[in-house]
């Protein structure tokens, strides 16, 4: 049988890989896409906990659900400001984004 | 399907996920960090399967995998510059982050062993335990407790107003409009 740890311990290694990648790369589109994992972890356990401890009701399936609508906004807006930025400063480096620094 | 086998698809699945994460944060390009990312949010999709949230395996997919990758490749397409140079490492940057990474691991594999999870009488994860389509449309259309319109709601507007902010700020200007023909 499949324990409910093993899917905690995917999402939690999926984690924190995620977060490795956003402090340690530099192209911008890279951090979103380490953010994505991250996002996507949460959402393994709120389905995972949901199914296993509280089968009858589907509080944690809802949230998924809307966890996903709000990543899609959110990635949408994200990328939109990558690109307005990569016209601005050429690249997408994060580095090079010291416009707001002053 | 017995549980030997889906054992062993799980952890297929399981390990698929984790090396493709490494290979998605560690690729030099771009492109394949995205697809990737792609192949981890179908084996994610997967899990749900697993799970019995079926309607949940097929909205990360027609969302994910069908909206927010492309989205993603359309921006790696409009933003590669044209001499691509690789950025040399940061290896201060890299210590703090295996340390940070190691400390949470570390605390998070800590209280996950440590704690004893009061699993519901029957989690019908083995048997089968499909949450019909009704429920799902009833609960996100009513008012009442443990129904979620107003959310459902907000939602429609977050997405319109992402709409709005993301054709705002992507928008070309008007003064350089020469310059910038080729971006678009």
């Amino acid at each position: 049988m499949i324990k409910l740890e093993y899917y905690l311990i995917v999402s939690t290694l999926m984690f924190f890989i995620g977060i490795f990648g956003f402090i340690t790369r530099k192209s911008m589109i890279a951090i979103l896409i380490s953010l994505e994992l991250v996002l996507n972890a949460v959402e393994i356990n709120f389905a995972a906990f949901n199914r296993y401890l509280f089968p009858e009701q589907m509080e944690g399936m809802f949230f998924t659900i809307f966890g996903i609508a709000i990543t899609a906004a959110e990635t949408a807006v994200a990328l939109a400001i990558i690109i307005n930025a990569y016209r601005l400063i050429g690249d997408i480096n994060i580095n090079d984004a010291t416009k707001l620094k002053g | 399907m017995s549980p030997i086998i889906n054992l062993l698809i799980f952890g297929g699945l399981a390990v698929a996920m984790l090396i493709m994460s490494v290979m998605a944060i560690t690729s030099k390009s771009l492109l394949r960090s995205a697809t990737y990312l792609l192949l981890i949010l179908i084996c994610t999709a997967g899990l749900y399967l697993f799970l019995h949230y079926h309607f949940l395996a097929a909205v990360q997919v027609s969302v994910y995998a069908g909206g927010v990758v492309v989205l993603f490749v359309f921006a790696i397409f409009l933003t590669t510059p044209k001499d691509q140079v690789l950025l040399k490492h940061e290896y201060r940057r890299y210590v703090y982050a295996a340390l940070i990474t190691i400390c949470g691991v570390g605390l998070v594999g800590f209280t996950l062993f440590k704690t004893k999870f009061i699993y519901a009488a029957n989690p019908s994860v083995d048997g089968y335990l499909e949450l019909p389509m009704q429920d799902i449309g009833r609960a996100l259309m009513g008012t009442e407790k443990y129904q979620y319109l107003l959310p459902f709601e907000a939602i429609s507007l977050l997405l319109l107003a992402a709409i709005i902010g993301g054709i705002l700020i992507a928008r070309k200007d008007k003064k350089d409009d020469g310059k910038d023909e080729s971006l678009l």
